[in-house]
């Protein structure tokens, strides 16, 4: 017939001489897929359509070069006789019969596989959303939010996609290969073998450049990320880099590493480019050996010519889907990959059920009243306990301040408090009851929490402070923004309240650490935490921070964690706390007096 | 784009030049091969041709292939080298633009944003060039070539190829308008729900604290389903093209045969075989023609992605620098160790107030002087303007008695020891990232390290790590405490060596204790630096020879602490809200 490049166009998407990335290697390639298709459940019959469209479309794109060479035969048959139009009619609608059918039947495929796919990766982006919240926090604590954030998206994108791609063409692929041979041998076995003999030998020499260039598309992976890791280093330490002159350093190490990218993309981009002219060879050479081959026959009269048109045909058939093939098996690696990934996140071990826990402290019932008891808590990782042996009463209405060095443990005990950890041993009490009995959400609703690190989301000022809340009204807000003292603030904001707070605004760490206290005023919680709430303060908003949070914390059992020392003096109690013990406790004058670590601390502040 | 290429030397044009002329190669050897096909297939047809006929034609058939072949695998290599060195380039000239933006440049750009912009986006456009470089030129060329050598067979013929193509394009082009804008959509999408789950991670404390997990789960549960429905309608639309790509070229076959039925039906019998192997031959080069738009089109379907990149990359290129570098770079008066603003205002380039205004004061050799005041009153920018990071909007900032706009920035940066706010530290072993820089004194020497260590009290912690001053700090420095890394990074300061120190509230991360030690041993070590600090501790910056305090801008107060105390509103303020009055009076 011709000399088209690929006669069958590349399922799905667009093909071409693209980079073909590394297969990231799946620990536990047949785990992962098996996992995969079980996960695929709710999509079965989707599936199992679209595989079938597949294998029937295939099976019509093989069954028309027999016509094309019928309808060559006929026409060739014309050189020298009258020409049977009527045939050459009938023949052309059966050929192009099942081409319709075939594209129809591809379209249709393609269509259920994007649906599946979609609805799938959606559902995998859910399940991993619900399941960062029903993780414990130690788990935070071991894995980088880049890390998850790179799942949700990344992954879930790359399963989508390569299972889209891959799965229809893995089928359509393989039934044009096992069809085309089978036909080819039915038609002729000794063009057969010609045709099988031709492509090989072109495979084998595309295969070994395949598996060489995959070692360069690893080497360009790494130097790309050594290149990246030190550009993020120095745009992230500018400022320094250009003060102490390390800029011809920088420019020398990044030389260094640029040059290594350019050699590695240089070659990967190379070999992954050879592809295309290789198939084409393979393509041409398989036709000038079926050519031949089939001349040879045809002058012997053992075969017409058109079984020649039909070869031609049935090579480039039969040439196509071993590197679709190939291509989806890579593919699939990579799905593999990314799936184990994901999996691996949705399986994690979530927090203790708490479906049998029936006990509930109502919020209005709790008078303030907080005992730990002999709390010993000990990070998994550590090999010493960070909460040792810690005891202590916190009654209604006081104002319990930790204070100590950093390491000491003071974040841990506020973290044991809101059952973000559970205690190794001994007990916490509110309200006379073991938070053991409470459901994490029961304990939760009875805390607010001010936090160091302030954390707003993109959205309104209003929405921020609001949060969760239901029916909180304008006024209210305002009220509380006046509370805290953000009234300024917000009239400086061109929509007030309804102003979306966005990454690059400026507002200061300050405001931002007022935003969360507002938004703490509002949920009116028996227990008030406040966790080094104001070192991103300067001392005069602190003062104004502080109006707000005395006014809080009035009438609220409060924990107040603080390394200035000035905010806790007027605290009913102050915790020392060391190594993870209470080393001294009492009021600040109780401990001055004691001249001990406390009163030491304290002094520091005002020595040069 | 285009502005992009602009960065191709001399070399790699050349380079393109010799790939033109390979790929012009390529494609004639490529439309050469239907000549021999045809010839075969006549062969093939008549009776009593000979063997060796066909197998010589079969011969320079496959000269043409391997001829095609060795010409590509060529233009791969050079295209290959063409758009690597391309990317180094880009990525190189970025580089130093970026290591060259002033401070609020970089701010408004973000600094993750203009990382991503030196990498991902970079290999964005190399990717374009690498395809694109190729099919780009070979497209056009197949085009017309094989047009011109098919115009002359028949007028059926390439009305029914006329018409493929236009069907072909059509329905690309309606698909690629559909979906093109869509793209933009989706990218915002992954964005957005990028956002929100990163929000849920980084406060994940809160969430649980307020029992917004529902919350959380709904806002994403919102964004992920928009993403989806947006990502299904742009998938379905494109799974149209791939069967009719398939129809396309299988009915321009069909078509082509079927027309060539009829006309050699009526051709007279002579041209009866010439016409049987014409036909053969244009539908080869009919597929050839759809085969290069196709390529094309595809070409059109990568662009808007890389267009967006190279209008990334350019938006950085084309900031101007604004801190342009001065000639001086020797001693040119005596004065050794001072600071001197003179009514200097600052503003944003892009803003609207002024953060500075009027600012006047002069450090003598040897000073201590700090400043406070309240967040935004101005004292980080104020000191970033001894180092550059900003120029004055008006009057002049002076080190050692020369403006420092007219000194080389190399070397006033040897005069001066900076310490930022948030420690930065370098993938890089301890004692390297104390001996960072060059100071124009020579190599930093290892004696040098170790007492800088010692003074900055990080001997301690440092020689209880598992390598000691060998130890490998961390990407980011997540291995030490933010107390540690300050204490590093302000011996790396203190092996420096410098005239003028410059804290820009580098010790809020320490403890009191450990606060007043540095300080202390840091006035003992330096003996004559001259030391400027900014801090929020009133214990910091108290027996300072010089406090300047600073509210919304303006210098509201100079002088000692005690003096300060009584003629100073603002700072008295800032001293009672950490200090009670009998410990302010004890003093």
């Amino acid at each position: 017939m011709n000399n088209d490049r690929t006669n069958r166009p590349p399922r799905g998407r667009f093909g071409g001489p693209g980079m073909s990335a590394p297969a990231e290697k799946a620990k536990d390639f047949k785990g992962a897929i098996k996992r995969l298709f079980s996960e695929l459940k709710g999509f079965r019959l989707l599936i199992l359509v679209a595989l079938v469209l597949a294998i029937f479309g295939s099976i019509l794109s093989i069954m028309s070069p027999n016509r094309l060479a019928d309808l060559t035969n006929e026409i060739s048959a014309g050189l020298t006789a009258e020409m049977n139009m009527d045939k050459i009619k009938s023949i052309s609608i059966f050929i192009a019969g099942p081409y319709i059918f075939s594209a129809l039947f591809t379209f249709i495929q393609s269509i259920c596989m994007t649906h599946v796919a979609n609805k799938f990766a959606q559902m995998l982006r859910s399940r991993i959303s619900v399941k960062i919240n029903k993780l414990p926090l130690k788990y935070y604590d071991k894995n980088s939010i880049g890390d998850i954030l790179s799942r949700v998206t990344n992954d879930v994108d790359t399963i989508a996609q390569s299972m889209h791609q891959s799965l229809a063409t893995l089928v359509s692929s393989t039934t044009l290969f096992i069809g085309t041979i089978i036909m080819m041998f039915y038609t002729n076995w000794v063009m057969a073998i010609t045709a099988i003999l031709a492509s090989f030998i072109g495979f084998v020499l595309m295969f070994l450049i395949l598996s060489k260039s995959q070692k360069y598309f690893v080497a360009r992976q790494e130097e790309l990320g050594a290149l990246n890791g030190h550009i993020e280093e120095i745009y992230s330490g500018l400022n320094v880099v250009k003060v102490y002159n390390g800029m011809k350093k920088a420019d020398e190490e990044f030389d260094k590493l640029n040059k290594k990218v350019y050699e590695a993309n240089r070659k990967s981009q190379f070999l992954s480019g050879l592809m295309q002219p290789i198939m084409n060879f393979i393509g041409n050479f398989g036709y000038v050996a079926v050519c031949i081959v089939g001349a040879l026959l045809t002058m012997n009269n053992i075969i017409s010519f058109g079984v020649i048109v039909a070869f031609i045909v049935y090579v480039r058939l039969f040439t196509s889907p071993l590197s679709q093939i190939a291509q989806a098996m890579t593919s699939l690696q990579t799905t593999a990959a990314a799936s184990e990934r994901v999996f691996e996140f949705v399986d994690e071990e979530e927090m203790a059920d708490e479906s049998n826990l029936t006990k509930k402290l109502d919020k209005k019932d709790v008078k303030g009243t907080v005992e730990f008891q002999n709390v010993v808590f000990k990070y998994d990782d550590n090999d010493k306990p960070t909460i040792n042996n810690f005891s202590t009463i916190a009654k209604p209405g006081q104002k319990v301040a930790i204070v100590g060095p950093t390491g000491a443990g003071k974040t841990t005990l506020v973290n044991l408090l809101m059952k973000f950890y559970d205690i190794n041993s001994g007990d916490i009490k509110i309200e006379g009851v073991s938070i053991k009995e409470l459901t994490r959400e029961n304990v939760h609703s009875l805390f607010t929490m001010v936090l160091q690190d302030t954390w707003l989301f993109d959205g309104t000022v209003k929405e921020n402070i609001v949060y969760n809340n239901k029916n909180i009204s304008d006024e209210q807000v305002e009220k509380v923004c006046k509370t805290v003292g953000l009234e300024h603030f917000i009239k400086t904001l061109p929509k007030g309240i309804h102003t979306v707070l966005s990454d690059n605004d400026s507002v200061s760490a300050g405001q931002k650490q007022l935003l969360t206290i507002a938004r703490g005023i509002l949920q009116d919680t028996p227990f008030l935490i406040l966790d080094e709430a104001t070192s991103n303060v300067d001392t005069r908003t602190e003062e104004l921070v502080q109006k707000a949070m005395d006014k809080l914390t009035e009438g609220r059992t409060s924990f107040i964690i603080a390394h200035r020392l000035s905010t806790i003096k007027n605290a009913d109690l102050i915790l020392v706390v060391r190594d993870g013990n209470i080393v001294e406790q009492g009021n600040h004058e109780q401990l001055m007096e004691k001249k001990g670590f406390y009163a030491d601390l304290y002094n520091s502040q005002f020595e040069l | 784009m285009i502005k992009l290429l602009k960065n191709l030397g001399k070399k790699e044009w050349l380079l393109i030049l010799v790939s033109l002329i390979l790929i012009i190669a390529q494609v004639w050897l490529e439309l050469k091969m239907p000549d021999y096909m045809s010839e075969i297939t006549v062969l093939v047809q008549t009776k009593g041709s000979q063997m060796s006929e066909i197998l010589k034609n079969g011969a320079y058939m496959m000269g043409c292939a391997l001829g095609s072949l060795i010409s590509a695998v060529i233009v791969g290599y050079l295209v290959s080298t063409i758009s690597a060195t391309l990317s180094l380039k880009i990525r190189k000239k970025l580089f130093t633009k970026v290591e060259n933006l002033a401070m609020h440049e970089i701010k408004s750009f973000s600094t993750s944003s203009l990382i991503t912009r030196t990498t991902n986006d970079i290999t964005q456009i190399q990717m374009l060039v690498a395809m694109g470089l190729q099919l780009m030129i070979k497209a056009p060329i197949t085009v017309v070539w094989a047009i011109t050598k098919i115009l002359n067979k028949s007028w059926q013929w390439s009305a029914v190829t006329a018409v493929a193509v236009t069907v072909l394009l059509g329905v690309i082009a309606t698909i690629i308008s559909i979906v093109s804008s869509k793209f933009k959509i989706v990218q915002k999408l992954i964005d957005k729900i990028n956002g929100v789950t990163r929000e849920n991670l980084t406060g994940i404390r809160v969430v649980r604290a307020f029992n917004a997990e529902k919350y959380q789960e709904n806002k994403f549960e919102a964004v992920n389903e928009k993403l989806t429905n947006q990502q299904l309608f742009n998938q379905k639309v494109l799974a149209v093209l791939s069967p009719v790509m398939y129809l396309v070229m299988y009915a321009i076959t069909l078509a082509i045969y079927i027309v060539g039925a009829y006309l050699i039906k009526d051709a007279g019998f002579a041209d009866k075989i010439v016409l049987f192997g014409d036909m053969v031959v244009f539908s080869s080069y009919a597929m050839q023609v759809i085969m290069a738009f196709l390529m094309l089109a595809m070409i059109f379907m990568m662009l808007p992605r890389a267009q967006v990149s190279a209008n990334r990359i350019n938006e950085v290129l084309e900031t101007e620098i604004t801190i342009k570098d001065g000639k001086i770079d020797t001693d040119t008066t005596n004065e050794k160790g001072t600071v001197e603003f003179r009514n200097v205002d600052f503003k944003y380039p892009d803003g609207d107030d002024y953060l500075l205004k009027n600012i006047s004061f002069k450090v003598n050799k040897g000073e201590t002087v700090a400043f406070i005041g309240s967040t935004g009153s101005g004292k980080s920018s104020l000191i970033n303007l001894i180092p550059r990071f900003y120029d004055t909007t008006n009057g002049e900032v002076f080190v050692d008695g020369v403006n420092v706009k007219e000194y080389k920035q190399e070397f006033l940066h040897n005069k001066l020891g900076y310490v930022s706010q948030r420690a930065v530290l370098f993938n890089d072993s301890v004692i390297n990232n104390v001996a960072y820089g060059e100071n124009g004194q020579g190599q930093i020497t290892e004696e040098n390290v170790k007492k800088a260590i010692e003074v900055a009290q990080a001997k301690d912690f440092i020689e209880k790590m598992d390598d000691g001053y060998q130890t490998h700090i961390s990407q980011g420095g997540t291995n030490v405490s933010g107390g540690q890394k300050q204490r590093i990074s302000i011996a790396r300061a203190i092996a420096r060596n410098p005239e003028i120190y410059i804290f820009d509230d580098s010790f809020s991360a320490l403890d009191y204790k450990t606060d007043s030690i540095v300080r202390k041993e840091l006035k003992k070590y330096t003996n004559g630096a001259t030391i400027l600090i900014v801090a929020q501790r009133i214990g910091t910056i108290m027996n300072a020879d010089k406090i300047i305090v600073l509210d919304e801008g303006k210098i509201v107060g100079m002088g000692k602490h005690k003096e300060l105390l009584q003629i100073c509103e603002v700072y008295k303020q800032i001293a009672l809200s950490q200090l009670s009055e009998e410990e302010l009076k004890n003093e």
